[in-house]
């Protein structure tokens, strides 16, 4: 159904790239989405950056299509319980382990951090066995 | 006032590389973790790419004194490898593994309004409230014991 597509996979990359530089260059600050959302929940300091920061991802879903990018992920509702235990884990995991896939996985990596490198093996490790799971484990 | 503009800009871009990347889209971020079904390793060039590009910014930013418009440089500090990355990080991955969902392409597609993002997101905010507060109330607790400690000394 999804094809492997290697080209746009690193010209967005590098946009994901050139935006954790550039957040890092202007705020002084590491481009980890949960950190950032995590922030803006629990800090009373500091907020304003990271609000607009959130802002910013939320409205790339509205100007991208105007440019020709995808819009938003059009999911179905037949598993809402699914996306709420989802949705549970990755806040409480992400804010236990301090990090996520842009934080730990993109930053972390670009600054050679053994605790990033750590902690992105082991999510995605965890990730991929419950895929295999889900998809193929119980007797499919 | 430039650095809210430079932030904001920032999550710009960040969510059109999302969008560009196709890492907004669940089912093609859960055909790269799928190693035993038809795999697609386009997660894996996205991250190629924005590492290699964040890692030569970083190198830039080493190099200089103070950010653009903030006081200093916020690197992060630790670099031990504890019980709570190693616990948070395999919980965060099986709601990943569950749903091909994580935090940044979750608010890019909350822009859609659709209800799956709408549980998703509220669901993921719930998560992080439900962390801080019980690590308030370890907080809490180890202080109430301290006390309790040194009233029993004293006794």
């Amino acid at each position: 159904m999804h094809h492997f597509t290697p080209t746009s996979g690193l010209i967005g990359g590098a946009l994901i790239g050139l935006a954790s530089a550039a957040l890092m260059l202007s705020a002084g600050r590491l481009a980890g989405v949960s950190g950032i959302l995590g922030g803006v929940l629990t800090t009373s300091r500091d907020r304003a950056w990271r609000l607009a920061f959130i802002v910013g991802l939320i409205a790339a879903a509205l100007i991208g299509p105007l440019l020709g990018t995808s819009g938003p992920a059009r999911l179905s509702s037949s598993n809402l319980v699914l996306y709420a235990i989802a949705g549970l884990l990755v806040g409480f995991g992400t804010r236990m382990g301090n990090g996520c896939t842009s934080g730990h996985g993109v930053c972390g990596f670009a600054r050679v951090s053994a605790r990033s490198i750590v902690a992105t093996l082991i999510f995605m490790g965890a990730a991929i066995v419950t895929v295999a799971l889900v998809r193929h484990g119980f007797g499919g | 006032m430039m650095l809210i503009l430079a932030s904001f800009g920032c999550g710009l871009v960040f969510g059109l590389g999302l969008l560009i990347s196709g890492m907004t889209e669940p089912e093609k971020v859960l055909g790269f973790l799928d190693f035993f079904g038809t795999w697609d390793a386009t997660l894996a060039c996205v991250m190629a790419g924005a590492v290699i590009v964040a890692g030569a910014g970083f190198a830039l930013a080493r190099r200089r004194s103070a950010p653009l418009f903030a006081a200093k440089f916020s690197w992060p500090a630790r670099n031990d490898i504890d019980a709570p990355l190693v616990a948070g990080s395999a919980l965060f991955g099986i709601g990943w593994g569950l749903s091909g969902i994580c935090p940044g392409p979750a608010l890019v597609n909350l822009a859609g309004l659709t209800m799956p993002m709408i549980v998703f997101v509220a669901a993921m905010v719930l998560g992080m409230f439900g962390y801080e507060l019980w690590q308030r109330r370890k907080v809490a607790g180890e202080t109430a014991s301290e006390v309790v400690a040194a009233t029993a000394a004293d006794g």
